[in-house]
């Protein structure tokens, strides 16, 4: 594999991972609130927070690796996504930054407050639909490039159906693997109450997940036709995608193995998300920058290759051990261990 | 005001917000980690429920310092896409770095907080306090070696406008790294001794005296006193390395016009901006040489030297002259209450000491301030010393001061919460409330 294959095969694996741990804390926030305006606070609460708890802060983690990695893989993009994206990406961070401190004022603070939680569930939803704004202009059509300038056209990326399908897919994933997870963890948890709601959670979630999914493939059909028929190249790795999606689905409905059924819908995104990443190649942004033409310096790229292995080695136990404590200590999971 | 200035009101913004919670996340696990070890050594719970109580409170902080770091990290691309294509290449690798210390720390501090009872042998949780410790201090190495990379930049050529020939370790390790790293490592431990300090201070001060805020004031001011006097003379090296690698950041601080041996210290006063005179200043003759070269006839060079359009802004002189007067109270304080703990007659922990020591708080974190204002400002016009002018890197969009706003906000919101949800934390469970719940005699 060339320099800037490897470099991008390690950054869209992290950006795959942020999504499946961003998911699950940003569904989790918006069930929390979603179970104090329905009155099942008591039910689903405990179990939310014991697993936010000890992990909200690596979640955070994921998504600075990843912008902090193209930048250094790919410098040309913080000269087109960093002006372009200016607005949109303030948005992302200041939600970003009111959820995850209010995250720690309210359960850290001495009191539960109504506003910290609303807050919390609403920008749950918000992020998601202002980060995958990226997505959006990646396809082109959003920006112009003139001369020494890069201007991003808010009210065409507004009133375009495609980025409207984006953000909707966006909303409703989370939604859907974040209630899967926590279905999968309650079951871990044998706290029959809780699963019951959650588990009905999933199942209205995956409805939408799917539906969304399809229109944004008509909608990047009418927006962008390259990338759509390489796209179609491809096929059976979305094929492969919707599998995943109705063994989970299916799982869920027949009360049965929740692990498998969430390790299902992992494959269901990764399937999807790897598929989109490789259709989109080689353009990092369409049309103006190439995956070969933007990459950093070889020197530099050798050596953040080489860093990041050596990162693997340390954080990969570190990791391991934080799951063996909290996700798969059946102890920690069913709140026995104070 | 245009998009340059609005682009550097929104970084000056955003770091000035996140390095005061930046530099009590670096220096406060090491607290932590010590108290919690002298607990467990000498049995004593003070101690324990001094790391435990320390804990809540480190990890509001933490979250501000995280979401605010978030901040930073994705405005540099941002509000300065230009510098970040130019230089990208070079200050890639420990910025890497420095997300790895991050997710290290970010990792073991989630576990730290959930495992206080988990294992029957306490020094495994103590353990844990470690990879705290050294993922909080390596991010603030790492991150220092980027800033001190926009000093001292070296590690490359510059070929048509583009960087090759790179050496991401010379980058790494240019001129300005130890004394930077040094520099900012000591006072964020310094910084954070004083502001636990404080706490306690402000207990006694409120009529809670007792064992517990003694020790923990008695272990903040042993350890204030070395760091105090560790960085000035750390900070005394970075003095002489500026006289050498950048003298126009020094000859500003000290309004040093003329290159001269035996050059005069010049303390406080007022400057003449149209005829750079300066009036109503001690001058002490032959110290500046001293500083800056450990000679009484060192040669430094004086701002005349420079060419007009280099020289940093000429009220950084006050920054530097308030950083090293706090410097230097800090070390006073905190010398004058072990000097009285010794003498036994004395009381150390009388009313003007303690609230000396109060002052200490929020003193200290003014000083991280002002100090890195005065290294910012001082390496104007630069971006990257002698390479890119601010003015060349900035972003285009036009929306910055939109954005400006936005964040002031945050940042307001984000502080005041941030006070209130701390106060509140302590003011319902006061230290003594706590060491009755858990039976631990006073």
């Amino acid at each position: 594999m060339s320099l800037e294959q490897i470099g991008i095969t390690v950054l869209w694996v992290f950006l795959y991972g942020y999504l499946i741990v961003a998911s699950i804390d940003f569904g989790a926030g918006f069930y929390s609130y979603y179970g104090r305006v329905i009155g099942i606070e008591s039910v689903i609460g405990p179990i939310i927070s014991r697993y936010l708890s000890p992990v909200w802060e690596v979640t955070n983690v994921f998504l600075v690796f990843f912008f902090v990695g193209i930048v250094g893989f790919f410098p040309e993009t913080a000269y087109y996504y960093g002006t372009a994206l200016l607005v949109p990406g303030s948005i992302a961070l200041i939600l970003l930054a009111i959820r995850g401190s209010f995250y720690a004022f309210a359960n850290y603070g001495a009191r539960k407050s109504n506003l910290y939680l609303l807050a919390y569930g609403a920008t749950g939803l918000l992020i998601p639909a202002a980060l995958s704004t990226v997505f959006t202009i990646s396809e082109g059509g959003y920006m112009s490039v003139d001369g020494g300038t890069v201007t991003l056209h808010m009210d065409e990326l507004f009133f375009s159906s495609y980025s409207w399908a984006v953000v909707l897919l966006a909303m409703s994933s989370v939604l859907f693997i974040s209630s899967t997870f926590l279905t999968y963890y309650a079951g871990h948890a044998e706290d029959k109450r809780a699963l019951e709601w959650l588990r009905s959670f999933a199942l209205w979630g995956g409805v939408p997940t799917i539906i969304s999914s399809l229109f944004v493939f008509i909608a990047l059909r009418n927006h962008n036709l390259e990338h759509f028929e390489n796209a179609l190249n491809i096929w059976w790795m979305f094929a492969l995608s919707l599998v995943s999606f109705i063994i989970a689905y299916w799982l869920i409905w027949r009360r049965r193995n929740y692990g498998t059924a969430f390790i299902m819908v992992m494959l269901q995104f990764a399937f999807a998300f790897f598929g989109y990443g490789i259709s989109h190649l080689p353009y990092l942004l369409y049309p103006y920058l190439l995956l070969s033409t933007s990459v950093t310096n070889v020197i530099m790229g050798r050596a953040l290759v080489i860093t990041f292995l050596l990162g693997l080695v340390l954080l990969i136990p570190a990791l391991v051990l934080l799951l063996r404590l909290f996700l798969f200590n059946a102890k920690y999971v069913k709140g026995e261990t104070s | 005001m245009d998009t340059l200035d609005w682009s550097r009101g929104l970084t000056e913004m955003t770091l000035a917000f996140h390095i005061l919670f930046a530099t009590i996340g670096v220096g406060i696990p090491v607290f932590i980690s010590i108290a919690e070890f002298i607990g467990i050594r000498k049995k004593d719970q003070h101690y324990l429920l001094m790391a435990r109580r320390w804990t809540r409170g480190f990890v509001i902080t933490v979250a501000v310092g995280v979401v605010t770091g978030t901040c930073i990290g994705l405005l540099l691309s941002l509000l300065w896409p230009q510098f970040m294509r130019f230089a990208g290449n070079v200050i890639s690798l420990p910025l890497f770095l420095e997300t790895f210390a991050f997710f290290f720390e970010a990792i073991f501090l989630g576990i730290y907080l959930y495992t206080w009872n988990r294992f029957s042998n306490p020094y495994i949780h103590w353990l844990i306090t470690l990879p705290i410790v050294i993922g909080a201090s390596a991010s603030a190495l790492f991150i220092t070696m980027v800033n001190a990379f926009m000093n001292t930049p070296q590690g490359f050529t510059l070929e048509n406008g583009r960087l090759t020939h790179l050496d991401p370790l010379a980058a790494m390790f240019n001129p300005a790294t130890p004394s930077k790293v040094a520099h900012v490592l000591s006072s964020a431990y310094l910084t954070s001794a004083f502001v636990l300090a404080m706490i306690a201070a402000f207990a006694m001060l409120r009529g809670r005296d007792n064992e517990y805020n003694r020790k923990s004031i008695r272990l903040t001011m042993v350890t204030g006193l070395i760091l105090a006097a560790a960085t000035i003379w750390i900070g005394d090296s970075s003095a002489v390395f500026l006289a050498k690698a950048q003298p126009e950041k020094l000859a500003a601080a000290e309004w040093h016009f003329e290159t001269s041996s035996k050059a005069p210290l010049v303390i406080g006063g007022r400057i003449d901006p149209e005829t750079n005179e300066v009036s109503g200043a001690i001058t002490i003759p032959w110290a500046l040489s001293i500083l800056a070269t450990h000679d009484p006839n060192g040669t430094v060079i004086g701002l005349n030297d420079i060419p007009r359009d280099e020289w940093p802004p000429l009220y950084v002189h006050y920054l530097f002259d308030s950083m090293v007067g706090i410097g230097f109270y800090l070390l006073g304080i905190s010398f004058l209450f072990l000097i009285m703990t010794w003498v036994k007659r004395w009381n150390a922990y009388n009313r003007w000491i303690l609230i000396g020591i109060l002052a200490g708080g929020p003193l200290s974190l003014l000083a991280i301030e002002l100090g890195w204002f005065y290294a910012e400002v001082g390496r104007q016009p630069w971006i990257l010393r002698g390479y890119m002018r601010v003015s060349d890197a900035a972003t285009t969009n036009p929306h910055v001061g939109t954005t400006f706003w936005m964040f002031a906000a945050l940042y307001l919101l984000l502080g005041v919460l941030c006070l209130f949800v701390l106060s509140r934390l302590f003011r319902n469970k006061p230290a003594e409330l706590e060491l009755e719940e858990r039976r631990i005699i006073l």
